[in-house]
Formats: C-alpha cells, sequence, structure tokens
C-alpha cells in the first residue's frame, strides 16, 4: 500500500552557503523540491484575515502543512481540528480561514472523527480525497490521545499533525503532558522550591506513535518550513495512519518576542531539546542533524516562562538538569553523527 | 418474512435493510449482540458498500459516527448505560452539528453501584442532548423504529436514539416479521446531506458560535423537534401503509376511553401492565394505558388530550432523578400545566436495576391508586426492611461503610437466617 516514497532529503544534497541559517533559495534545488509556499499556486489553505497573535508558531506551521498536503492532493483534502487556538483563531464564524473543507467536532476527538471522514470516502469511493487532522499539544497528548492511538492501531487513512507548543495556549497556558520540564504555565507557577513544571514529567507522543509502528511518523520544526513541507508531501503519499509532530513557538505563552518564534524553534534544535527525526513502520529512519550544539541556556533564556532558572544557584542545577535532557536526546538521536554533509 | 429470532438480530437486519454505510461501536452489554450482528453481516456481504469499525471507547464510536455523518455517509452507533454518559460530549455534538446519527439504545442502568440490567437511566440522562429518543414497546417495534428513525433523522437533519429495554427485548427470542429490501427502499430514500464535507464546495462546520447567534442554533434545534411532534405521526402512518403494522407514532392508547385512572409508561413493560389492566377491566375497574413512544420531542397536546379525562394518572418509569422523583412523571406534569381540573398525577419508581414488574405488584399499587392515592413517588417492591436497618446503622455509626454492600450483605444475612428456619422446619 506504500508506493515508495521520493528520496527528497535536503539535507543529503544541498549546500548551505550561508553560515548559521537553514535558508536555501529556491534557485539553488530543482524546480521539484522548490517550497510550496513559493509557488503562485499555492492554495492558501489557511488564508488571511485570521486572529492568531503576532509570531504564532501554530499559524504558520499549519500554513505551510496544510498548503503542502493540498498541493499533493489537487486540493482533494478534508481537515478535521480539535478544539483549540487553530480552531478559535482560524474560525470566528461567519467567517472563516480555511479553503479546505473543515471540521470541528470536540476537543478529544480529532482522531476518530477523521477516521469517520476517511472512512466515509471509502464508502463512497473517494480514495482520491485524503483526510488530515490537526490539534494543539493538549488536544493531542492529553484529551485526544485515546482517539488518537486507536486511530494509530486502526491504521485508519488519516495523517494526524500535532502543532506542539508546549500547553493549553487557548485556555491561558496552562501545563500539558508536553510542557517541558522547569517551564512556568498558570498551572506550574515559578513558585516555591521547584518552580515551574516538574522534571520527570510529560511523555513523547512521536515516540510512542512510533511504537504504534504506523507506517510513517516524524518531527518538524517552524524553524525549517523546507523540511516540514516535504515530510508533509511525504506522508500525503502514504497510505494508512501517520502522524507528524511540529514545534511551534508561542509569544505569548513562552514569554518571548513574537519576532523571535523562528530563533527560538531553531535553537530548540540545535540545543538538542527538540529532536527532528523520522520513523517508518516502527523504526527511526533518520534524524536532522545539528550542525554546532548550542547550549540550553541560549534556547531558555529569551523565553519569561524558563527567567526563573538564571540567576541562581538553585537555577543553575535546574539548568544542567535541562541540559542532561538535550545531551540524551542527541545520544538517542545521534543529532551529532555527521555522516557526511550536513 | 416472520422469523423467529432474537430481539438483536432482528434489530440488525433492520438496521442492515436501511443500508447503513458507517457502522461504529464499542462494545457493552446489552446492546453487542446488534453491532455483533452487523459486524457479521457486513463481513459475510448481507449488508454491501458498508464500514464496519471497531474503536476503543463509546466517545470515538459517536465520534467516528459524526465524521462519517458530516462526511456524507449514512451513520450508525449502539451503546448502552455507561457507554452513553462516556460519549455524552459527543452526543450533545452531533445534535448540536445536526448530523442525522441513528443510535441505538440498549437501556441500562447507571452505576455506581454498577449494574447491566435494564432501566431506563441512561437515556434519561441525555434525554435533552438534542436528540429524539423513542422507545420501542416490542421487539417488532425496535426493528420497524429503526428504518423510521433513519427517515425521520435524514429528513430533520437531526439524531435520533431508538431505546430498547435491555435484556428483555434485546435478548429475548421471539416471532419478528423482518421487511424486503425492496419495500425498505421504497420507505427510506437514499441519503441526501443538508451540509457535507465536499472538497468541490470546501466549507466550514462546526464553527465557534457566541452569544449573537447562539441562541437562534438553539431555538431551530428546538423548533426541528416540533416538527418531528407533525412527523413522527405521519412517518408511522406511512410505515402502518406499507408495512400493514402499527409501530412508532408519539403515543398509543388502550383501554382509555371511559378510564378514570390512565397509567403512562414507556417500553417493554406496557405488555405487563395490559395485562393487568384487562384483569383490573374484568373486575369492572375504569383504569386504562397511554403508551409514550416519543419521549423527545414530549408530545405534550397529545398526551394532554388523552389525559385530561381522567381522574388521576399513575406515571410507571424506569428512572429517578435522584432528589426530584420521576423524570417522566415530572414530563406528564407539564402536560397537564395550567389545565383546569386536570387530574392528578402520581409517581410511581419500579423496574430500577432490572428488578422485575410483576402483574402482582401491579395490581396492588393501581388498585391503590383507585383509592388511596399518594403524593410523591412511590417506590414498587421496595425492601422496605433492609432500608430501615441500613438507615438505622448509618445513625448509631459514623463510618458507616459503603451502602450497597452493606445492603447486600444485610440481604444475605436474612437469606441466611430464612434457610436456617427452614432447615429447622
Amino acid at each position: 500500500m506504500n508506493e515508495p516514497a521520493r528520496t527528497l532529503d535536503p539535507t543529503q544534497k544541498l549546500h548551505f552557503y550561508q553560515k548559521g541559517t537553514f535558508t536555501v533559495g529556491n534557485r539553488l534545488v530543482s524546480e521539484q523540491e522548490r517550497a510550496v509556499q513559493a509557488s503562485i499556486d499555492r492554495s492558501n489553505a489557511l488564508t488571511c484575515g485570521h486572529r492568531a497573535c503576532q509570531g504564532c508558531g501554530e499559524a504558520l506551521g499549519a500554513r505551510y502543512a496544510i498548503d503542502a498536503a493540498m498541493r499533493e492532493t489537487n486540493g482533494q483534502l478534508i481537515a478535521v481540528n480539535a478544539t483549540g487556538c487553530l480552531e478559535v483563531f482560524t474560525t470566528p464564524y461567519p467567517e472563516t480561514s480555511w479553503q479546505t473543507p473543515w471540521l470541528h467536532s470536540l476537543f478529544g476527538n480529532a482522531a476518530a472523527v477523521a477516521a469517520g471522514v476517511a472512512a466515509a470516502m471509502r464508502v463512497k469511493g473517494r480514495r482520491d480525497v485524503r483526510v488530515i487532522a490537526q490539534g494543539g499539544d493538549g488536544g493531542t497528548t492529553d484529551i485526544g490521545f485515546g482517539c488518537l492511538s486507536g486511530m494509530f492501531e486502526r491504521n485508519d487513512d488519516v495523517l494526524y499533525i500535532c502543532y506542539d507548543n508546549e500547553a493549553y495556549m487557548n485556555t491561558g497556558v496552562q501545563r500539558s503532558s508536553a510542557t517541558p520540564p522547569a517551564a512556568r504555565t498558570a498551572t506550574t507557577p515559578a513558585m516555591g522550591p521547584e518552580p515551574g513544571n516538574v522534571f520527570g514529567t510529560g511523555k513523547s507522543v512521536p515516540k510512542i506513535a512510533v511504537a504504534h509502528g504506523i507506517p510513517y511518523v516524524a518531527t518538524a520544526t517552524v524553524a525549517d518550513l523546507h523540511d516540514l513541507e516535504r515530510k508533509v508531501v511525504k506522508a500525503m503519499r502514504i497510505h494508512g495512519a501517520r502522524y507528524i509532530h511540529i514545534h511551534v513557538p508561542c509569544p505569548l505563552g513562552w514569554g518571548s518576542a513574537s519576532n523571535d518564534t523562528i530563533r527560538l524553534a531553531r535553537l530548540a534544535v540545535e540545543c538538542g531539546l527538540f529532536p527532528v527525526f523520522e520513523a517508518e513502520h516502527g523504526l527511526v529512519t533518520g534524524s536532522r542533524k545539528i550542525r554546532r550544539q548550542v547550549p540550553v541556556d541560549d534556547y531558555l533564556k529569551p523565553q519569561k516562562r524558563f527567567a526563573h532558572l538564571f540567576g541562581s544557584e538553585q537555577g543553575n542545577k535546574r539548568l544542567a538538569m535541562v541540559q542532561a535532557i538535550a545531551d540524551r536526546n542527541i545520544v538517542e538521536y545521534r543529532l551529532l553523527d555527521h555522516d557526511g554533509d550536513v | 418474512m416472520l422469523k423467529q429470532i432474537e430481539g438483536s438480530r432482528a434489530m440488525a437486519e433492520a438496521i442492515g435493510l436501511c443500508r447503513p454505510e458507517v457502522i461504529c461501536a464499542y462494545p457493552i452489554t446489552p446492546q453487542t449482540h446488534i453491532v455483533e450482528g452487523l459486524g457479521e453481516m457486513v463481513r459475510t456481504g448481507d449488508i454491501k458498500n458498508c464500514e464496519f469499525i471497531n474503536v476503543e471507547s463509546e466517545f470515538a464510536a459517536l465520534s467516528v459516527s459524526i465524521g462519517a455523518s458530516a462526511a456524507g455517509a449514512r451513520a450508525y452507533t449502539a451503546t448502552a448505560s455507561q457507554g452513553l454518559l462516556f460519549m455524552a460530549e459527543a452526543v450533545y455534538n452531533a445534535s448540536g452539528l445536526g448530523l442525522p446519527i441513528v443510535m441505538t439504545l440498549g437501556n441500562r442502568a447507571i452505576g455506581a453501584p454498577i449494574n447491566i440490567w435494564n432501566d431506563h437511566s441512561d437515556a434519561m440522562a441525555l434525554c435533552d442532548a438534542g436528540w429524539m429518543q423513542l422507545f420501542a414497546e416490542t421487539n417488532q417495534e425496535a426493528a420497524d423504529l429503526h428504518i423510521q428513525a433513519f427517515r425521520l433523522a435524514e429528513e430533520l437533519s437531526m439524531p435520533v436514539m431508538v431505546c430498547v429495554d435491555g435484556f428483555i427485548l434485546t435478548h429475548a427470542v421471539e416471532r419478528i416479521d423482518i421487511p424486503t429490501q425492496a419495500d425498505v427502499d421504497a420507505y427510506l430514500p437514499p441519503y441526501e446531506p443538508v451540509q457535507v464535507l465536499d472538497p468541490k464546495d470546501p466549507i466550514s462546520i462546526g464553527a465557534m458560535v457566541g452569544p449573537d447567534a447562539f441562541t437562534e442554533v438553539r431555538y431551530l434545534q428546538h423548533y426541528k423537534q416540533t416538527l418531528a411532534l407533525r412527523l413522527i405521526p405521519e412517518y408511522a402512518a406511512e410505515f402502518k401503509a406499507r408495512f400493514g403494522r402499527d409501530s412508532g407514532g408519539l403515543l398509543r392508547s388502550y383501554r382509555v376511553e371511559d378510564a378514570e385512572l390512565i397509567v403512562v409508561a414507556m417500553g417493554s413493560v406496557n405488555g405487563t401492565i395490559k395485562d393487568t389492566i384487562d384483569e383490573m377491566r374484568a373486575d369492572g375497574l375504569p383504569v386504562g394505558l397511554v403508551t409514550l413512544v416519543a419521549f423527545r420531542p414530549f408530545p405534550t397536546e397529545a398526551l394532554r388530550a388523552q389525559l385530561v379525562r381522567a381522574r388521576d394518572v399513575v406515571v410507571i418509569e424506569k428512572s429517578l432523578a435522584v432528589g426530584m422523583g420521576g423524570p417522566l412523571a415530572n414530563n406528564v406534569d407539564l402536560a397537564l400545566r395550567n389545565v383546569a381540573g386536570a387530574p392528578h398525577v402520581h409517581s410511581v419508581i419500579a423496574g430500577l436495576g432490572g428488578r422485575p414488574i410483576t402483574c402482582a405488584s401491579l395490581h396492588r399499587v393501581l388498585r391503590r391508586a383507585l383509592v388511596q392515592p399518594w403524593e410523591g413517588a412511590h417506590f414498587l417492591d421496595l425492601n422496605e426492611e433492609i432500608v430501615a436497618k441500613e438507615l438505622h446503622h448509618v445513625r448509631k455509626v459514623r463510618r458507616s461503610g459503603p451502602t450497597a454492600e452493606n445492603l447486600l450483605r444485610r440481604l444475605g444475612q436474612a437469606a441466611e437466617q430464612s434457610a436456617v428456619l427452614g432447615a429447622s422446619r
């Protein structure tokens, strides 16, 4: 059922002429590999006029992901949305930013609703119409987790995209199971002897997705939109359950400058806290290498949610614990094991 | 075609004749035999062009149905009891989105204490969720109501719950007439959705609605149910014309013409009540019965017309709103609100958690209603002895322990004592 994925990994072929950036001009790549957003034919699936905050990583990620999926499916795409920021800021009815057929049902059932849409398309003989479910980290890793796991194990023909901004931003920045250790949220305040989110809690849904043995799992980031598009395109060429987990900074929830969204997303990758990898049928097949590892401090310092970590001995100890998490990711996902040109 | 089959199997065959396109359910007693039957028919090809999906919870079962229905497929699911509560959020969502899903509810008690037997607590818990609720009296009616339910749901773009008494109907084997495919096809046209997810015409469904239009959305849901008050009898009449039998409608009456006391009830208990009424009539007692089929929409006017001439109304129901009394009795009260000289309404709570409702008990309570009517709720066959003992224990001991376990222990002690007494005799 899987057509062989086209080898499209730009990390294997491209050369980066500008230091300290992932930008590769479209001129430097073949016609086929050029960004969806660079095309005049892009669908603008999530079009202008929505109410996302300035610098919203989720709006950016969703725009790129859905446009890429629209191109790959010739516009034969239905999107199901979990409750959350993305749902609220895109559909202040009678306005809607969606240029695709779009359904919002509940917070915790997007994966199951999408499975129902996919079943309807199968029974109607519309095999050309593909289905995407999307939600934030709360709707994916917490309240929607049961339905998500069910969709995975049944291998329903759905691509689920999680836009991970590491807390319940829509309800006012409360902790989710994707909130990183030490992060201050409204329900993990920077107070007491161990301020912020508790160490040793949380879960990696990408790893859990891999454990389901589904055809395709990937993490991606708005710091590398070309890679994000590539992964969405790859996912749309595969049938069965697929999962893409996109790291999307939230200026409001993270207490960061709105013009720092891309920089922070990149630092999260380069310090090792957000490993970017791909897996197929239960096996990790590759990871995005880090060219120069940066200390986690560089990533954490511009974010007010981590301000309590800086300027005290206790804070330094906890920073070392965060650094240890990053270092462990680097080993686990072989993030510094350069194999040729990166 | 006449068949001697289990009620669940008959319902499954009737649902199959409705050409469902997506069936999705999660196992819960006593609904399981229905979806097992459907799963089998999909596998064998007796139901063609249908996706049968096994999911991880009732919440997912209805969510899959929501997605399928919004994408234009005829969707069916079934549940009971805890399962209905587990999907409660999606129950409201399906009706709010206006999706014509049909769901069988194998009526069962709700825990704690956990109990798998029949009562109407589940249906009552979600009776105001915007679904139409039709209660079957017999397995023939249970099968027939599903065919009418798809028609009704799709005409109004509003979901329907077909409520069938767990075990009493779902597991009873009896003679049932299964219609032909041609007749069902003639009665039930293919599903033409009023809204559908279609890349050719991309629309957004399920947007946030603020105070500016929320009242109107809800009002239109309510308005649709008032339309159903007209459509339900119309479709039942059409059903009779084609299939030759009375099934469905808003309500049915039995020997009410000159009745001074009218019983109101829903579901399978109506058979027992009719037998009791026949016996009381033989004794010259003026009693009659109104069987409610539609609980939502509530047929206020039709019910009032049946009841106004009576002196007393006894509502027998298998549900209890703790702290209030009988929810059906409360609704019947509403039908008589502001009616001059309206009959007095007396409430009987019966058959909770599957306790049998016997003719003997019905005789006792109905004869009492004729001579010594009561106020408030009467609990049929309540074991007052163990209740009194438990109340005494609770007053005496602060850490009195779990009520359910205490009562069961007292029942066990009582049984032991009677066994000892029996042996010594």
